[in-house]
């Protein structure tokens, strides 16, 4: 559905994208992930035609956004980071501006109706944008996008500025516009990629640093194994026991968590599994094990990892 | 276009800026005829004509700061840019709002001459004349203030910018007369860009077709230069 190759973009000296290439089949939802300033935007209004990019092709549904941008357009439902309202217009009035400016057919205030129904703002319809609230505003600026059910929605960070109850709902509305549409949205909020996304693309200094499902992408980067446990009885004792445990590579003593039960972190040579040996020496000793878990890297130590090691590589 | 034109036409009137713009110009025109028709005991509108050159020129300015510099700051280009319309629909449509409000305006003087054609015979030819003949201008000048307005986000900038361009504009003869003698080599270049020069001919009942096509062409060269300073942005 979308094909991006080998973008770059180049401001003056500085190079916002340097080569960026990913597609998105129909259908998926591509969480565009990377701190701010990696070119999470730049990429996104390449695609929307709102900038140029210095080389390499971008296309929507087969269609290069350079060589005929305005049916290429037509494709997209854009929502840019700040939601572009007109302030002194109502919410009725805006959307038929959009409705019109799109040159959309069909019946308007039908279509109209539809969208504020689907992102639920039939209640402020009436209302000027600028006394809105920003959960209120953000939504706008969705309707806005979905007028005319584009197959491509690009949504730069849909859920900044959003109380968590308004950020759920806006997350579930796009897991279900996923089922009908291509969904692209940027986010540096890892949980909400990994709520939402089908795949993740993770960006950084204009680079793709990885690019695989959420799941997947944790998993594969967690190969070393790591514990918390929450053991009581003497606590240097334990310790003394616990690192003793063959092939353990490193274990720490955290903290007290209740009266007498301390908490350690265990690190083991990768592939190797020590709970049934650690178990076992603890019950020896008469040591209750009141909790284990295993720490496995959250997609925020994936991503933290990916961008630092690639920071160290490229320098 | 029609959307863009319907959107900036709402726009005046959901602001004060269209009242004003009505208003101001309303007030001059009308002081205006009655010093030079009615207390005058004159039905040649010729003077009411010429006056509201320098009105125009406080004015139009007002209409066009913030037609495309408010659209950067608040980032609603993005909106206009991304959507499947060409770059001359929009800009025509901006255009067009800011020049259908002029014309509102200047409407009121078909009333004034409607108003003397009760008391003695009015020379038809030459109001119309006249009439057209700000209509020209206008246009022009409201594209030079398009123009400008695209190239920055701050619509005081726009204002106070275009406000110098159409009084240097205006200021054009008098630059010509000073001219040290090395460069009166460009006097003609610039008696030729003379909108002073250009105008007081239809307010004196000439209509020069090639004072028409002057102002036509100006329109056209400074809508043109907006659309490529809007296209220019998206390879910055």
């Amino acid at each position: 559905m979308i094909e991006v190759k080998d973008l770059v973009k180049q401001y003056g000296e500085k190079k916002a994208l340097g080569g960026v290439t990913f597609s998105v089949n129909r259908g998926e939802i591509l969480g565009f992930l990377g701190p701010n300033g990696a070119g999470k935007t730049t990429t996104m209004n390449i695609l929307t035609g709102y900038l140029s990019s210095t080389s390499g092709t971008a296309t929507v549904d087969g269609i290069d956004v350079l060589e005929d941008p305005i049916a290429a357009k037509k494709k997209i439902g854009y929502l840019p980071e700040q939601p572009p309202l007109y302030q002194d217009m109502t919410v009725k009035e805006y959307l038929r501006f959009i409705y019109d400016l799109k040159k959309l057919s069909g019946n308007r205030e039908e279509q109209l109706e539809k969208v504020a129904r689907q992102v639920k703002i039939t209640e402020v319809y009436d209302r000027l944008i600028k006394n809105l609230s920003k959960g209120y505003k953000q939504r706008v600026g969705l309707a806005q996008a979905l007028l005319g059910s584009p197959p491509v929605l690009i949504l730069d960070e849909p859920t900044v500025g959003l109380d968590p109850k308004q950020i759920i709902e806006i997350r579930n509305l796009i897991r279900s516009l996923g089922e009908r549409h291509t969904v692209i949205l940027s986010s540096h909020i890892l949980s909400e990629v990994q709520a939402v996304c089908d795949r993740v693309v993770v960006i950084n200094e204009g680079r793709i640093v990885a690019d695989d499902t959420p799941d997947r992408l944790s998993h594969t980067m967690s190969t070393d194994h790591r514990y918390l446990a929450k053991i009581e009885g003497p606590s240097d004792e334990v310790y003394k026991v616990i690192a003793s445990i063959p092939r353990m590579k490193e274990a720490q003593l955290l903290a007290e968590r209740e009266p007498g039960v301390y908490e350690y972190a265990l690190e083991t040579e990768p592939g190797e599994d020590i709970r049934r040996e650690l178990f076992r020496r603890l019950a020896l000793r008469n040591w209750p094990l009141l909790g284990l878990k295993s720490s496995e890297m959250t997609l925020e130590d994936v991503f933290l990892r990916l961008t630092t090691d690639q920071r160290k590589g490229g320098r | 276009m029609g959307a863009v034109l319907r959107r900036e036409w709402g726009a005046y009137f959901h602001s004060a800026i269209g009242y004003v713009f009505l208003a101001v110009f309303y007030l001059f025109s009308g002081f205006f005829f009655f010093v030079y028709c009615l207390s005058a005991h004159s039905t040649d509108m010729s003077g009411v004509f010429s006056s509201l050159f320098t009105v125009l020129m406080f004015l139009i300015p007002v209409l066009t700061m913030k037609l495309l510099s408010e659209e950067k700051k608040m980032k609603t280009d993005q909106a206009l840019l991304t959507a499947p319309v060409s770059l001359y629909g929009v800009v025509a449509g901006k255009f067009l709002a800011a020049f259908l409000l002029f014309c509102t305006a200047v409407a009121s003087t078909v009333v004034y001459a409607l108003v003397l054609s009760v008391f003695a015979d009015v020379e038809w030819v030459v109001v119309i004349g006249n009439i057209v003949g700000i209509v020209l201008l206008g246009m022009a000048m409201i594209s030079i203030g398009l123009f400008i307005s695209g190239l920055t986000e701050n619509q005081v900038i726009a204002a106070v910018g275009s406000f110098a361009i159409l009084l240097l504009l205006m200021l054009m003869d008098g630059l010509v007369s000073v001219l040290p003698s090395f460069l009166s080599f460009l006097a003609p270049v610039l008696e030729q860009l003379s909108f002073n020069g250009r105008y007081s001919g239809f307010t004196m009942g000439l209509f020069d077709i090639s004072d028409a096509l002057f102002f036509v062409s100006v329109t056209a060269v400074f809508l043109f230069l907006t659309v490529r300073t809007l296209e220019k942005r998206r390879w910055a």
